[in-house]
């Protein structure tokens, strides 16, 4: 069925026309709504597109970086200021997929994808978002709980502070088909610490809920300690508190609660 | 439902068009242009049959919205060749058996020259990075990678 497609030249227009139109859906790199549309889904009747330049802009000149909403994983890969954040953009798809999808469209990603979202879950993200009635920031946590009912605003950028060091952000994506397929768990943790000592943690687990989601009783294992091995068993003992996973053909709900928490004692271990 | 009208680069050839809101470049391709190179293979972005370059860069062309071209340029199997003459990866494709039934082959020579494009030296990791958007189900990765390698190592895939 056709559909009405409307293209704007800013985000602001973009956003006005998304909340003025319940059946309204935006177009970022294609893999979610074009992928819909191919299936004929009759929900969308009409596709919202912004050509706003703004949208694909990164900037990381301080230490709080900002990354537009219409920026491609090929383009963070391409940026080496965002080395943190590679190995989660480059554990999505393969390369037409990364040219294509978009870090705002993975805040919408349903599982087995959005794993680029854990990352920026761990990383306490800020998601700006526009609607008609104009810009607001919110937290990454709060947004994806209310993800499905997110219609008629725009995602226009999101923003995290850089880790103070390489070591202290970790990704992990566990598939089947290497380099590319859907995560059965993706996780991963932000662990600033002040003299030696794990302060403010932050683990994200993708694929273990119906959204991304933290892992709020292995954080609370790990806050205060050092990252030695006692912190690391408490972790990984307290992961599978308070998912709910499904079974999905990549592995069974069961299977993700068993091996969560070895998956993440090996993230924290820093094995491969 | 008007129609939009849309102009593009079409291996090199200016072309101008109307498509229905919504279309995918696939389709504009296959059934508007009549350019039958990229296949359609799952509509989903999983499987690249349908892999194009556009403006040197490798897309999904089912998951492009057609219209989202305009004023583009797109590269599809059909402007590989040169007249009679097969680009080297189609020779080397030919030469190493990475065809059997060829269904995902368009969308693996795109992926391959998208890869030679960049990286004319590419090691067998980094082709196997280069197609691991594709899927193949018959011939076997192995021949297809052999070929990619066959067709840097030649040296002759700069065109």
């Amino acid at each position: 069925m056709p559909v009405t497609v409307k293209t704007y030249a800013s985000s602001g227009e973009a956003a006005s026309a998304l909340s003025s139109d319940r059946s309204a859906r935006y177009l970022g790199g294609g893999t979610i709504v074009m992928r819909a549309l191919n299936e004929g889904d009759v929900s969308i009747s009409t596709v919202v597109r912004a050509t706003d330049r703004a949208l694909s802009r990164i900037d990381t000149a301080s230490s709080r970086i900002t990354i537009g909403a219409g920026v491609t994983f090929a383009k963070i890969l391409a940026e080496r200021e965002l080395a943190f954040l590679h190995a989660p953009a480059r554990s999505i798809g393969g390369p037409a997929v990364r040219n294509m999808g978009t870090v705002g469209g993975n805040l919408f990603a349903q599982n087995p994808y959005g794993d680029f979202t854990v990352a920026l879950l761990a990383l306490d993200a800020t998601i700006s978002v526009q609607s008609g009635f104009g810009a607001r920031d919110v937290p990454i946590e709060e947004f994806l709980q209310s993800r499905e009912r997110q219609s008629g605003t725009l995602v226009v950028a999101v923003s995290c502070q850089k880790p103070a060091s390489a070591d202290a952000f970790r990704y992990r994506k566990i598939a089947r088909i290497k380099p590319k397929g859907g995560s059965v768990i993706t996780l991963a943790a932000h662990l600033p610490s002040s003299s030696g000592r794990i302060s403010g943690a932050r683990i994200a687990l993708g694929s273990m809920a119906a959204t991304q989601m933290r892992a709020k009783a292995a954080e609370r294992a790990l806050e205060g300690r050092s990252l030695d091995d006692s912190a690391i068993s408490a972790a990984a003992a307290a992961a599978a508190e308070g998912v709910s996973p499904t079974d999905n053909a990549l592995g069974s709900a069961w299977y993700r609660r068993e091996i969560v928490g070895v998956h993440l004692r090996r993230l924290l271990s820093g094995l491969e | 439902m008007s129609k939009t009208a849309l102009q593009f680069r079409h291996n090199g050839r200016e072309v101008a068009l109307f498509v229905d809101g919504g279309v995918n470049l696939l389709v504009a391709l296959r059934e508007l242009i009549g350019d039958m190179t990229p296949k359609f293979g799952c509509g989903q972005g999983g499987c690249g049959a349908c892999s194009v370059l556009i403006d040197g860069e490798l897309h999904l062309s089912c998951l492009t919205l057609a219209e989202s071209v305009d004023g583009r340029s797109v590269e599809t199997l059909d402007g590989l060749k040169d007249g009679p003459n097969l680009h080297p990866l189609q020779r080397a494709f030919m030469e190493q058996f990475a065809a059997q039934c060829g269904y995902c082959t368009p969308g693996m020579l795109m992926a391959a020259k998208a890869l030679l494009d960049r990286n004319p030296t590419p090691t067998r990791a980094e082709v196997v990075e280069a197609i691991s958007g594709n899927i193949c189900r018959c011939t076997g990765y192995e021949p297809i990678i052999n070929a990619v390698l066959a067709a840097a190592t030649s040296g002759r895939a700069r065109a």
